[in-house]
């Protein structure tokens, strides 16, 4: 039994079907703690504020806009090669999600960024990063709707997805040549275990798992009902021509 | 495929438009900056080749999706489809082709224009230098960018937003050598890295974008 | 130079639209295509000319031996008449076109503007191209549209000749070309859509029907 079996539409639905409400229950369970314990239960940062607590949101947020590009790119890959329907209906419902998580993290970086910095926004390289690849989402949201036909809007969306992919990748290093980081992004990363005591940063990983299994909830969510539509204009295509 | 380059240059010409319209809108652009940002020298010559810059990138947007979209609707495009050239050297060609109408005109004017906002002296040399070797890349990206959406009726604007991201790399690395360049500083790093992006999208975007069209003429 | 064709399946956005086609096009044969609005005759045709994959089948004959011949010509309105044939003719390799222009009785319009022409020059224009791609195979959908009884008879000459050349044509059309020609009728080929009926193939989207059902 292979793992291509799952993108299989008739196995994807069955499996999805059944895994849906646990996915769901886990994320709930993961995520409203999290945010609770880091929102209420942690103390205050001496030099930070209470405002610090808006990381809990923001930075699961921010990993969750990036990764969801890469999945997108590894399943819109998926798509090109093996033409399996499922993956790149994935990809076309992670976009939504991906859009939203990006929002999410520019406007709590936003609203982070105006008692810590007194700006809500800079043109820091992380900062327009971001813009760009709320962007490049937009770019590949506006090809899908603009398109009729869905085989042919999965294959053109795949090929901007790859494409777009190098693009970002070089605007990642462009903008981190254009403005050598004015100031110094480090205290936003979570991977600098040495800047977030262990108080702050459990609640942390938990919602960052919350986000996750959010994620993967939304996804399958979304997947069943791209591929509920997918059949649907394959039927009306049907009945036109039995009309005919 | 020289018959093509021929051919195409031929359309721009009697077409009208072809060469005026991006070079008109340039100029448009050069004269609105300064109203918009006051007519004082030193913050003009400062923000200068910035301004040459988005304003030779809107200049080239402006005439992208005519790139494959008439040659689509009458036709041409589903005969050279089954032509012994290649779709990836069609492509290329028609990308040459708009670079010529567009890009090389534009590079040529850009100088000039210069003296509308005070660019100072070796600011011409560098608007031209960067803006020559940046616009191939911007013409590459946009026939991409127009293979991709020219099934659509209206794709204009669509084109637009697809485009825009991707040019944001040749963006920064030709303005940033154009500004370094004016100040008197060393332009090596951005120079060198525009040139990789134009190298690498002249070598590998016709595939994807004879890809593209590909899908769109089935 | 023969184009075989075996079990082929053509689809149209998707949906299959002709199921298991098979017939053979030898050199110096013309066959009329037949059938009716809709039934697939223009998808089946840019399929034969590589324009679109099938779903399934084989088409034995070399892209480079076809030439696909549409509703639209591809003519520039602003290039003159020569200058699109020349272009056509240069993409092909082929040096002269003075046999295309005197074929399709465009010597006194060479250098007008194709804009300029009415429809049914227009349409003879588009069809002396054919004559400049010195390709075997004309895979041609409604030639004769807009032309007057003068000029398909200009046509049928030209089919003809390149026929007795050793060519071939498969035409769609509904008009009587006066051409010694075989009929295909693709009727009895059409998908009708039906899933219960036998299809020689699960189609792209049986999946999708069974895992809604």
């Amino acid at each position: 039994m292979s793992l291509w079996e799952f993108a299989n539409p008739v196995k994807f639905m069955a499996l999805s079907g059944k895994v849906l409400p646990w996915v769901i229950g886990l994320a709930a369970l993961t995520l409203i703690p999290g945010l609770i314990w880091g929102f209420f239960f942690t103390p205050e940062a001496t030099n930070f504020g209470n405002s610090v607590k808006i990381i809990y949101i923001h930075v699961p947020s921010a990993m969750m806009a990036i990764n969801i590009w890469a999945m997108m790119l590894v399943t819109s890959l998926i798509w090109i090669v093996r033409r399996h329907h499922v993956s790149v209906r994935a990809a076309k419902a992670a976009a939504l999600i991906g859009v939203t998580m990006t929002v999410i993290a520019l406007i709590t970086g936003a609203i982070w960024g105006e008692p810590m910095w007194g700006t809500y926004w800079a043109w820091d390289p992380r900062l327009t990063s971001f813009l760009i690849l709320f962007l490049f989402y937009l770019g590949y949201m506006a090809l899908w709707a603009a398109i009729e036909n869905p085989d042919t809007a999965a294959d053109l969306t795949s090929v901007l997805c790859i494409v777009g992919s190098v693009f970002a990748l070089l605007s990642r290093y462009a903008v981190n040549f254009w403005n050598q980081g004015l100031h110094q992004g480090a205290s936003l990363s979570m991977d600098r275990e040495e800047h977030v005591a262990d108080v702050y940063y459990l609640p942390l990983l938990l919602c960052i798992a919350g986000f996750i299994l959010l994620f993967v909830a939304l996804v399958l969510i979304r997947t069943r009902t791209e591929l509920r539509l997918v059949r649907l204009h394959r039927l009306e295509i049907r009945e036109r021509m039995k009309d005919a | 495929m020289i018959a093509l380059l021929v051919r195409d240059m031929r359309l721009a010409v009697r077409a009208g438009g072809g060469f005026g319209l991006g070079l008109a809108f340039f100029l448009i652009v050069s004269t609105l900056v300064p109203f918009g940002v006051g007519p004082e020298a030193a913050i003009l010559s400062r923000i200068a080749p910035g301004i040459l810059w988005v304003g030779a990138l809107l200049a080239c947007l402006l005439s992208l999706d005519r790139i494959f979209q008439l040659d689509f609707e009458d036709g041409s495009l589903d005969l050279l489809a089954t032509a012994p050239i290649p779709m990836e050297g069609t492509v290329a060609i028609k990308a040459l082709a708009h670079w010529l109408v567009t890009g090389l005109p534009l590079t040529l004017a850009a100088p000039g224009f210069g003296a509308l906002m005070n660019l100072q002296s070796p600011g011409h040399y560098w608007i031209f230098i960067t803006l020559l070797i940046g616009t191939p890349a911007l013409s590459m990206i946009g026939a991409f960018g127009a293979a991709l959406t020219v099934g659509l009726k209206r794709g204009g604007l669509l084109l637009s937003l697809l485009v825009l991201p991707l040019y944001i790399p040749t963006l920064i690395f030709g303005a940033e050598a154009a500004t370094r360049g004016t100040a008197g500083l060393s332009a090596v790093t951005p120079l060198l890295m525009m040139a990789g992006i134009t190298a690498g999208s002249v070598a590998l975007l016709p595939f994807a974008a004879a890809a593209a069209l590909r899908i769109n003429l089935r | 130079m023969e184009m075989r064709v075996d079990n082929l399946s053509v689809a149209r956005g998707g949906v299959p639209v002709l199921e298991r086609v098979s017939f053979t096009l030898s050199a110096g044969q013309v066959l009329i295509l037949r059938g009716p609005n809709g039934s697939g005759k223009t998808t089946l045709l840019r399929t034969l000319a590589g324009l679109q994959p099938p779903i399934a089948g084989q088409v034995s004959a070399d892209p480079e031996h076809i030439t696909y011949g549409a509703h639209a010509d591809g003519l520039k309105a602003t290039l003159t008449v020569e200058e699109n044939l020349r272009f056509w003719a240069a993409v092909h390799g082929i040096e002269g076109i003075d046999a295309a222009v005197k074929g399709f009785n465009l010597n006194g319009l060479t250098h007008r503007p194709a804009g300029n022409l009415s429809a049914g020059q227009k349409r003879r224009l588009g069809l002396a191209r054919l004559l400049v791609t010195g390709r075997p195979i004309w895979l041609l959908d409604e030639p004769t549209v807009s032309l007057d009884t003068a000029s398909v008879g200009l046509f049928a000459d030209a089919v003809r000749g390149h026929v007795a050349g050793g060519g071939a044509a498969l035409i769609a059309t509904h008009i009587d070309l006066g051409l010694k020609a075989d009929t295909f009728d693709i009727g009895p080929f059409r998908a009708n859509g039906d899933k219960t009926a036998p299809s020689q193939q699960r189609d792209r989207y049986a999946d999708f029907d069974e895992a809604f059902s």
